[in-house]
């Protein structure tokens, strides 16, 4: 039996909305690639430049979010069709989500600028890190139905919770030991909640994207460790 | 199957053959009583002919031969103790194309109970209300009952050979693709119905249409080259199929 025309035209929708999937997931993560970047390197032009480009993101997002619903309307997707529509209208929230989450990193970077860091800065850089690999494992596991990928990428966020520990504890310590930091420390604590958000979106995707592949709906929460088990 | 005791019809080992040819291979197949189950399937897949086995609609047809059963209320229906003209009033049939008889609106309506014996016409006037009433088309055409049934529309027709077939007060209601000769709002119509008639009768509804199957039904049965591939809540056959065949069906990849 062949395939019918308009599973062709079905599949060419389906590819524009999964290249704008990985143009916004793209987004997302110079978004918080950026703004740490500018937090770290102290670096204004860098800052205004993720902020600018949010508009963008959110663009694409409402792009990603109409052709969806039209691509609904048009052909009354059904199984692995209407999965991978379900699954890209919640990424398309998620990434928007996370790309406004670098902005907020950007906007405190801007007001720290002008300040002496009170530490160098170790373990924010890493959970920016962290959250851009998970972003690139979520786009790839997306557009190569990956599930392993998927797991990989839930498992991940132990490590950015950790690192959020690590800091808002040391944070504590410089606080107490030296109250006139605790501005700044509380900014840069606020980075660290940030980044951590972004982490928990970025898990979100892993979520949508194993429903879209095994079309059960799975917590994040299995494939990481028991609760109270932070290392 | 697991509701084996709240079931309306089953079919067990169900195989038809046209001569030597099986047109329907080993279907078993569970159907919940006040429940409507769609028959889902490329043309040629012996969906239909399942569907005519429940009543014996086959019958007609020479060099047909069925093997195994089916059970309506644990009775098999080809034991040679049922009465088909009494199975074809349990089990009542709408066709894919309307076909009203040549008379009136209240004539075609009073000619199943008129033919199991109800004569007198105070009763097959409250029959034929409350069975155009079941059918949604009592408010339509009570002002003009005498007049031909060939004047109505298509949907009107289609709901009209409803309100026929549930005259004479039928357990199981099968369906042969009944809106497929239909414009969208008598479809609508005819669907809405559908979901109406399951609070009184077991529907088992035949469609080509996924979306009608995903609209109106409570369990979907997927048939494939006359066996039945899959079976199940429609909300999981149309979101995560088990079986490989089925998500290319409902996607498009073959039809």
């Amino acid at each position: 039996m062949e395939p019918l025309n308009i599973r062709k035209h079905m599949d060419q929708d389906l590819g524009e909305i999964r290249s704008g999937m990985m143009r916004l997931g793209a987004m997302a993560e110079a978004s918080i690639r950026g703004g740490v970047a500018a937090l770290v390197k102290r670096d204004r032009s860098e800052a205004r430049r993720v902020i600018e480009s949010d508009d963008e993101a959110d663009q694409l997002a409402g792009w990603l979010d109409m052709s969806c619903l039209e691509f609904m309307a048009r052909y009354q997707p059904l199984g692995a069709d209407l999965r991978a529509i379900s699954c890209a209208i919640h990424m398309a929230v998620d990434l928007e989500r996370i790309a406004d989450l670098g902005v907020s990193v950007a906007k405190r970077a801007l007001k720290l600028i002008d300040q002496d860091p009170i530490k160098p800065l170790m373990d924010i850089p890493l959970m920016g890190e962290r959250v851009c690999a998970m972003l690139d494992l979520a786009v790839k596991a997306y557009l190569n139905g990956d599930e392993d990928l998927a797991r990989e990428l839930c498992a991940m966020d132990d490590q950015v919770d950790d690192l959020q520990d690590r800091v808002e504890r040391e944070l504590l310590m410089i606080m107490i030991d030296r109250p006139a930091t605790i501005a700044q420390a509380s900014a840069l604590g606020e980075v660290a909640r940030v980044l951590e958000r972004a982490g928990d979106h970025a898990t979100n995707l892993g979520e949508h994207i194993m429903f879209m592949i095994t079309g059960r709906r799975v917590k994040a929460s299995q494939f990481r460790r028991p609760l109270g088990d932070r290392s | 199957m697991c509701q084996m005791e709240e079931s309306k019809v089953v079919s067990k080992g169900l195989t038809l053959y046209y001569g030597s040819v099986p047109a329907v291979r080993n279907v078993n197949l569970s159907v919940p009583e006040r429940s409507v189950m769609a028959l889902i399937g490329p043309s040629g897949c012996g969906k239909s002919t399942f569907l005519r086995c429940i009543n014996r609609m086959n019958d007609f047809i020479e060099e047909v031969r069925v093997e195994g059963q089916v059970l309506i209320d644990g009775q098999d229906v080809y034991g040679p103790q049922t009465d088909v003209i009494s199975l074809r009033r349990r089990v009542g049939m709408v066709f894919q194309r309307p076909n009203p008889f040549p008379f009136s609106i209240w004539e075609n309506v009073a000619y199943g109970p008129r033919l199991h014996g109800v004569k007198d016409r105070r009763v097959l006037d409250e029959i034929v209300e409350r069975s155009l009433r079941g059918a949604a088309l009592w408010d339509e055409v009570k002002d003009k009952l005498e007049s031909s049934a060939m004047n109505l529309s298509g949907g009107q027709q289609q709901r009209l050979c409803i309100a026929r077939a549930i005259a004479v007060e039928p357990e199981v209601l099968l369906m042969d693709e009944p809106t497929s000769a239909l414009d969208p709002m008598g479809t609508a119509k005819v669907e809405e119905l559908v979901r109406e008639l399951k609070k009184s009768y077991t529907v088992i509804i035949v469609t080509h249409n996924m979306q009608q199957a995903a609209r109106v039904s409570d369990r979907t049965a997927f048939f494939l080259m006359g066996e039945l591939v899959e079976e199940g809540p429609t909300r999981e056959i149309f979101t995560s199929p088990r079986d490989p065949r089925t998500e290319a069906y409902i996607t498009g990849r073959f039809g």
